[in-house]
């Protein structure tokens, strides 16, 4: 297992890059724990599956170094930088049986066949595929295939890292849960580096330690869940995280205020600042009731556990959770809880403190 | 699922029954009365059983026609089906280099059988055919058209020529099917060249090859025009395939009921064969399920 340090990682798929525009992953600087879960999230053409080749070794990055544990593996192939690799559809070897299929990364690697047996049976094992061992790998189903491609890495004890690459595209939607508590159980159990890319919030949520939010080839955050929910770094973290996604709305920034058309918002320890001001408020931190700022509500939906509300605020959209039994009164209005306001410089975070 | 069984369904398929009935099974039933008939001509027909059908499976000519074809498709599939799999796993994945090899693999299957056999006789020839006459300037005494050896390998040399790259197209298709992310894990598996062939290309060829064996077995079973221009089944009978020699037969020889007898046969061979090799390559297919 080891250390991933990502040392201003920079690359372009087009040979010579003039502008920060060209390049599909701009500038990378972070260094990832050992043993840690990570998520890459973010939308299609972000650059997540860009920075995953990158750390695979299949790409190699047009500036910056990337090391393991401290050595520099820029220039190493993906066979020499010791990596395990799961891909989006299951990679299984069809003619082998299960058992050949985990056997055969060692087997390549000249491994004594005593402990080939051994090993590979405690990762059956561990996958809870000992019962299979012995048939043909093509026979089998999707999440089981998948498995086995993620068993190819994990039978080599000492891979630097594992990658996932939205290992879960093609399995059915009740065995995604299944199979991503199984990976969360085998983390725990074995400390394994994880990187796993995907487009789903929820994965990204539910599996990782450390969520990386990617957009437009940068990285905007690193957070555990709950500060992505209660702190985005950058509006498209707001917008891209939750279900419905943040509130933003322009304002004008006065000395511990702000305002938005003509209303007026407290906020203590806030200084007028260049640039365009956004206020960020999750719409489970807005408040419907009698007082407040008037709403127009344009429409209410009812997914089960709350209600969200659609409503205009100073002719701006606004989402609002209202619970299933709260009130939506004919009059409506809203207020904003202090502490889930979040002040954005050009979709940039700013800290206020007060 | 339940099947519901609805006799009206039985017009669906008339049409195609009717179809195939003119296109194949009346134009077969002539064939079979001429098989168990004599005639001397003037629509006068004599019955005579099973007569010509032991004529043929006795006689020495059928036997050594049979196995010479035999012997041809065994050759034509030991050299054609591995070439093949070779040429399509050199090929190019991407760029400009791919149109224009497929291209050049399409052009010999573009030409016309009468017109290969025409190019290769031409090309044989010791006074004009660049072939020959190079060989020959060269001190190898080349003679198609008397050394049986050469005979055959002119002909060997021709349909490899002609066919291979229907053989390299199909596995090529296959080849290209296999998403990349199978290489890549064979790379981190740490993979070699040979396993990545051994276990993710040719079971991914599978499919394709099995259509690949069976066409190349049929068509080089078959085979009629190419060998009758150049060699016209000689030197001797050296050339002397089951069709070529089923033509002088019917044709050349007017016996009628001989050739209809052994159409027949030949017929049952490349269906038998056809079955065994699909067969064969199914179960292999199913067995590793």
């Amino acid at each position: 297992m080891a250390r991933i340090e990502l040392d201003h990682i920079r690359h372009a798929y087009m040979a010579n890059p003039q502008s920060a525009d060209d390049y599909a992953l701009k500038e990378v600087h972070h260094q990832w724990s050992d043993g840690g879960a990570y998520a890459l999230l973010g939308p299609s053409g972000c650059g997540k599956t860009t920075l995953l080749n990158i750390i695979s070794g299949l790409l190699k990055p047009s500036e910056g170094q990337i090391r393991f544990n401290g050595t520099d593996v820029t220039n190493l192939s993906t066979e020499e930088r010791n990596i395990a690799q799961v891909f989006q559809f299951p990679v299984v070897y069809d003619t082998m049986t299960v058992f050949d299929n985990l056997a055969f990364p060692l087997r390549n690697r000249g491994l004594p066949e005593a402990d080939v047996k051994k090993r590979v049976t405690e990762t059956l094992e561990m996958l809870d595929l000992s019962d299979r061992a012995n048939k043909r790998a093509r026979g089998l189903t999707a999440d089981q295939k998948q498995k086995i491609s993620l068993g190819r890495g994990l039978v080599r004890r000492d891979v630097n890292a594992i990658l996932f690459d939205e290992p879960l595209t093609v399995i059915d939607p009740h065995l995604k849960w299944v199979l991503r508590s199984e990976l969360k159980k085998l983390h725990r159990r074995f400390g394994f580096t994880m990187v796993y890319v995907t487009h789903d919030q929820t994965e990204a949520l539910t599996f990782a330690d450390k969520v990386v939010v990617m957009y437009e080839g940068e990285i905007v955050q690193i957070g555990t869940p709950d500060e992505l929910f209660r702190k985005p770094a950058h509006t498209f973290v707001g917008y891209f995280i939750g279900s419905p996604g943040m509130n933003i709305v322009p304002i004008k920034l006065d000395q511990g205020r702000a305002r938005l058309g003509e209303h007026v918002i407290d906020m203590p320890g806030a200084t007028p600042m260049p640039g365009k001001m956004e206020l960020g408020i999750r719409p489970e931190f807005v408040t419907l009731g009698r007082e407040g700022m008037p709403v127009s509500i344009s429409k209410v939906e009812d997914i089960g556990r709350h209600r969200i509300v659609r409503a205009q605020l100073a002719d701006h959209d606004i989402a609002v959770v209202v619970p299933e039994d709260g009130d939506i009164p004919a009059d409506p209005r809203v207020t904003f809880v202090p502490e889930g306001i979040n002040l954005y410089a050009d979709s940039r975070r700013v800290e206020t403190r007060g | 699922m339940e099947k519901t069984y609805n006799n009206k369904a039985w017009f669906l398929v008339l049409p195609v029954l009717v179809l195939v009935a003119f296109s194949a099974v009346i134009p077969l039933m002539t064939v079979v009365n001429y098989s168990v008939q004599d005639t001397f001509g003037n629509n006068v027909f004599f019955w005579a059983g099973t007569e010509w059908f032991e004529q043929v499976l006795t006689s020495s000519r059928f036997h050594g026609a049979l196995i010479r074809s035999l012997s041809f498709s065994l050759v034509i599939l030991a050299i054609q089906i591995p070439l093949g799999i070779f040429v399509a796993l050199n090929m190019p994945r991407k760029g400009i280099g791919v149109p224009i090899c497929l291209v050049l693999m399409a052009l010999p299957l573009l030409i016309p059988w009468n017109v290969v056999g025409t190019i290769w006789q031409v090309f044989g020839r010791g006074d004009i055919g660049l072939l020959g006459y190079t060989l020959r300037t060269l001190g190898i005494s080349y003679n198609y058209a008397t050394d049986p050896w050469h005979a055959w390998i002119t002909v060997v040399v021709m349909d490899v020529w002609h066919w291979t790259s229907l053989v390299v197209l199909l596995c090529y298709a296959g080849l290209v099917s296999i998403p990349d992310a199978y290489y890549q894990a064979a790379k981190i598996d740490g993979a070699s060249r040979w396993s990545v062939f051994r276990y993710i290309q040719l079971p991914k060829m599978n499919r394709v090859l099995l259509i690949a064996v069976l066409l190349r077995f049929m068509d080089s079973f078959m085979i009629y025009t190419e060998p009758f221009v150049v060699t016209g089944g000689g030197p001797g009978s050296a050339t002397n395939f089951l069709s070529i020699d089923l033509v002088k037969m019917a044709i050349g020889q007017f016996d009628l009921g001989p050739a209809a007898a052994m159409s027949i046969v030949y017929f049952l061979i490349i269906l038998a064969l056809s079955w065994v090799f699909y067969t064969v390559m199914t179960n292999y297919d199913t067995a590793n399920r």
